[in-house]
């Protein structure tokens, strides 16, 4: 972890003190509309390991995933905590609440999810957003938004929220974060979007892999093509590595196995706000006339302005392609 | 005088789940409802969307047993627009079916079950060394089984439990009546508790290498994205193959040598739970692993076909594509269907929620109004059973040699009689039969592969209708899968090169729907019936039922009493 974190070995012992001796903190980890893809994501970190990080950094005293009690045994943990601990617990949300229709679409012992998400974030610390379904609505709060799918900054004040996106996170992200506040007791820097800066401050595209062909002009112009099997460019495949903030040609996934790109797969931007309907995913790019060498950036960025629905977005996408410094554009994203 | 409780949320399952029991004097449920009680308005969403997109809005209906989905819908819409895909994509398909399946039963069985069978704080009594003998008794060949070993978990468990913070442990049954296994055998299955964690892990890599990640690997519409190319140092070669391989050799092992052995032991210290949770003894599958692409069943590795009331010498043929044998109904559901229609097959399907129960915070739902999320699916009427067990009956009863020979060997080690299987137990057993028979056609898929490879065979995809102008105005089908819960369909229409209608039968929809119509309970209800609680306050016989299915939904389950009965209602803690 300190490796991911970037932090130099004299480091260590420290890490390993503040983990052991310290009372573990709290965690309330609630569900509301998901697919529990980010608690799958969790357990499969590597550095550190899941077994470590709920048995030996943090308390997890409420996770209907995983908690051996159910009803209102469940419900009971939830609610001790939030009466002993006010003010000391780390809510995680995975997941949103619906809404629409007074919240029915989602409901916990009876009451509905929106309840549950309000009652619970009130005593806590701080909350983190896992998933892009809670941070930035996901698939449920995909065109036409059935049930009124929100993300939980949208709901909660108040509070420190770190948003934690991806369709799931890369699972040593998810740990990272906890494992950052717990070493430094402090909360992670946060872009405008409120993501740790430390695991979504650069775009996939600039750090791919496969970057020099895109610079080179090589591409991927069908599946299992010429290109495909040397590893080229996926960018005309519709690749939205060029808007998407994350970790993923970094850290890659499962312990450094590969990524969507890595084997053969564009990326599909799952980490970015309304993904699902700036799409068609294949569509998008493939129509595009592409620069050869060193494609001038404006020129691109130009071409996505024209093409993408969303106005704000097409002028995120532009600036991030322009600028070649990640933080400036990660932080002009919303202006 | 009568007692329901309410389950809710039930844990350790994927979504959010329910359940309303009705027991009479001797504690035994007498009645019961499930209910769901989330619902996310997929099909809406997909609808005008490009079917090629469709997979990867699909896949997010799951995380836990993600893969499964994505291949559903690219079955559909390839089923749909007549694409056949490469024998290939078929294997690597099958790879990750396979190494999805072993992984969801394994971490099912571990993490989501096992804690209905295994009391943690009777482990801390366990003396290392007596653990150590049983271990290696029970599974000789597995090196973790040292006395030592054993007293430095035990002491991690015990440094935990002493810290006074139980996290996911606290406030849960430890203690209860219902709890059987000596104090070695409930120390050992805490130990691979924590070991399967660490190896689930690991399996997933294979998703990773032919899907880029996981949870949530790629899927495309006429193949697979990752290309077979031996020479190449950016495409699957054989430092990947190697993975890959390695892998699966692992996993044979966990399945063989922990899952199989520590199953078996726990089972025969409850036989009672081999009469308890039946239900409904109709089992249906589609089947899945095909071996000359999805078009022929009669070459699948998991069997298709339907057994009704528990007779396994007859198996049925089920058609998905047949309007006249798949309905959905909404009796008792939280939709309307238009012009009063009260049941249609998918490819007429509607999703049209309509909210009638009480305003939340409510503590009962109405078993004689809409009471769930979920539809009631039925096969020409009858509800039905499905998942693991179901696919090992089929494959038992349509006479296939290895679901046989295993289905036997573990009948006799536990000496009980083939009844066994329609129960609790039996279905908890079928999975990890199941498993067992999954690692060995995982080699057998992977040797697949290489064997085409040897031969110069690497295609992976099939891109001739690729693009949207090769398509017909109009196009209708649908994709077949064998989720690690059960039969799973997706069933599409496309008008245009747009998805006009897109309907989804998920496994526990089937498991858990509600009443139909004709007051017919879904395969939860019925397993319920009839099984005795020790304390029903503390409801460890619900869960051990219901667990047993391996719930996958977000939904909420209602038990409710005889109509016009006076309950009295217990909290349950």
């Amino acid at each position: 972890m300190t490796a991911a974190m970037g932090l130099e070995a004299a480091f260590v012992p420290e890490v390993v003190k503040a983990m052991e001796t310290k009372p573990r903190i709290p965690v309330i980890w609630l569900h509301g509309l998901e697919c529990t893809c980010c608690s799958e994501s969790f357990i499969r970190s590597s550095h550190p390991i899941a077994q470590d990080v709920i048995l030996n950094m943090i308390s997890l005293d409420y996770d209907d995933t995983l908690q051996a009690a159910a009803g209102e045994q469940a419900e009971d943990c939830r609610r001790k905590i939030m009466k002993e601990h006010k003010g000391g617990y780390i809510l995680a949300v995975e997941g949103n609440a619906p809404t629409k229709d007074g919240g029915v679409y989602c409901t916990i012992g009876g009451g509905t999810f929106l309840d549950v998400l309000k009652e619970t974030a009130e005593g806590a610390k701080a909350v983190i957003a896992w998933g892009s379904c809670a941070s930035n609505g996901c698939v449920q709060a995909a065109k036409p938004n059935p049930t009124g799918a929100r993300p939980v900054h949208e709901i909660i004040s108040g509070k420190p929220i770190i948003n934690v996106p991806g369709c799931p996170p890369i699972a040593e992200v998810m740990t990272g974060v906890i494992t950052y506040i717990l070493t430094f007791d402090a909360l992670p820097e946060l872009d405008r979007l409120g993501r740790p800066k430390m695991f979504y401050g650069q775009r996939i595209h600039d750090k791919c892999y496969r970057r020099p062909f895109f610079d080179a002009g090589q591409f991927v112009e069908a599946w299992d093509d010429e290109g495909a099997r040397k590893g080229w460019c996926l960018y005309k495949m519709g690749c939205r590595g060029p808007s998407t903030y994350n970790s993923c040609s970094t850290f890659k996934w499962n312990n450094g196995v590969s990524f969507p790109i890595g084997s053969g797969h564009p990326c599909i931007g799952c980490s970015e706000a309304n993904f699902w309907d700036n799409g068609p995913f294949y569509q998008r790019l493939s129509a595009i006339p592409l620069p050869g060498i060193e494609a001038t950036p404006d020129a691109i960025g130009k071409t996505l302005v024209g093409l993408t629905a969303a106005g704000a977005a097409a002028h995120a996408i532009s600036y991030a392609v322009r600028r070649t410094i990640s933080k400036e554009a990660s932080e002009d994203k919303k202006e | 005088m009568a007692k329901r409780i309410v389950v809710d949320p039930i844990t350790r399952i994927e979504g959010h789940l329910r359940i309303e029991a009705i027991l009479d004097d001797r504690n035994t449920i007498q009645n019961a409802m499930s209910t769901g009680t989330m619902w996310r308005g997929l099909e809406l969403i997909l609808e005008g969307r490009d079917p090629r997109d469709a997979w990867a809005f699909c896949e997010r209906i799951c995380g836990v047993c993600t893969t499964v989905h994505a291949l559903a819908s690219v079955r559909a819409v390839e089923n749909a627009l007549k694409i056949k895909v490469p024998q290939n994509a078929d294997i690597i398909r099958n790879i990750m079916f396979l190494t999805q399946q072993i992984q969801d039963h394994v971490i099912h069985f571990y993490h989501l079950h096992a804690l209905d069978w295994v009391d943690i704080v009777s482990a801390l009594k366990a003396d290392p060394g007596a653990t150590a003998t049983l271990a290696q008794k029970v599974s000789p060949s597995w090196p973790k089984s040292s006395p030592g070993y054993f007293r430095d978990i035990q002491a991690t468990v015990k440094k935990f439990v002493e810290s006074g913070q139980l996290g996911i442990f606290a406030n849960a049954y430890w203690g209860h009546p219902a709890y059987k296994l000596p104090p070695e055998a409930n120390l050992m299955a805490v130990t691979h508790y924590l070991e399967a964690l660490q190896w689930q892990k690991e399996i997933i890599k294979i998703h990773t290498v032919f899907g880029g990640k996981n949870p949530h690997p790629n899927y495309i519409v006429g193949g697979m994205a990752s290309p077979l190319a031996l020479q190449s140092d950016n495409a699957v070669n054989i430092e990947r193959l190697n993975l890959v391989k390695g892998l699966i050799q692992d996993a044979k092992a966990i399945v063989e040598q922990l899952y199989i052995p520590d199953l078996l032991a726990v089972a025969s210290f409850y036989p009672e739970w081999t009469k308890i949770g039946g239900g409904l003894g109709n089992y249906m599958a589609y089947g899945d692993i095909p071996r000359n692409g999805v078009g022929d069943p009669s070459q699948f590795r998991m069997p298709r076909g339907i057994i009704l009331d528990k007779d396994l010498t007859k198996v049925l043929e089920v058609d998905p594509g047949d309007p006249s044998q798949i309905q959905e109904e909404i009796a008792h559901s939280w939709y309307k269907y238009p012009d009063g229609k009260t049941s249609l097959h998918p490819w007429e399907g509607e999703t049209q929620p309509s909210y009638t129960g009480p305003k939340p915070p409510y503590k009962n739902l109405d078993e004689n109004a809409g009471y769930s999320w979920l539809k009631s699916p039925r096969w020409k009427g009858r509800s039905m059973e499905v998942g693991p067990l179901s696919r090992m009956l089929v494959g038992f009863a349509s006479g296939r040699a290895e679901h046989k020979e295993v289905v036997t060997a573990a009948l006799a080690k536990l000496n009980v009689p083939a009844e066994a299987l329609f129960s609790t137990l039996g279905r908890t057993a079928a999975r990890g039969l199941e498993a067992q028979l999954c690692a060995g056609w995982l080699q057998e898929e992977f040797d697949h592969l290489i064997a085409n490879l040897k031969n110069g065979v690497s295609d992976t995809a099939d891109t001739t209708k690729w693009d949207p102008r090769t398509w017909p105005a109009d196009a209708q089908g649908y994709g077949f899968t064998e989720a690690p819960r059960g039969a799973l369909c997706h069933w599409i229409k496309i008008h245009d090169a747009k998805i006009a209608k897109y309907q989804i039968v998920v496994p526990s929809t089937w498991n858990a729907s509600p009443k139909d119509g004709k007051g017919q309970h879904g395969a939860y209800e019925a397993a319920l019936l009839g099984t005795p609680m020790a304390d029903p306050a503390r409801p460890v016989e619900i869960l051990r039922t219901i667990h047993s299915f391996d719930p996958c939904l977000a939904c909420a389950s209602h038990v409710i009493g005889p109509d016009g009965r006076k309950l009295a209602e217990i909290k349950v803690r």
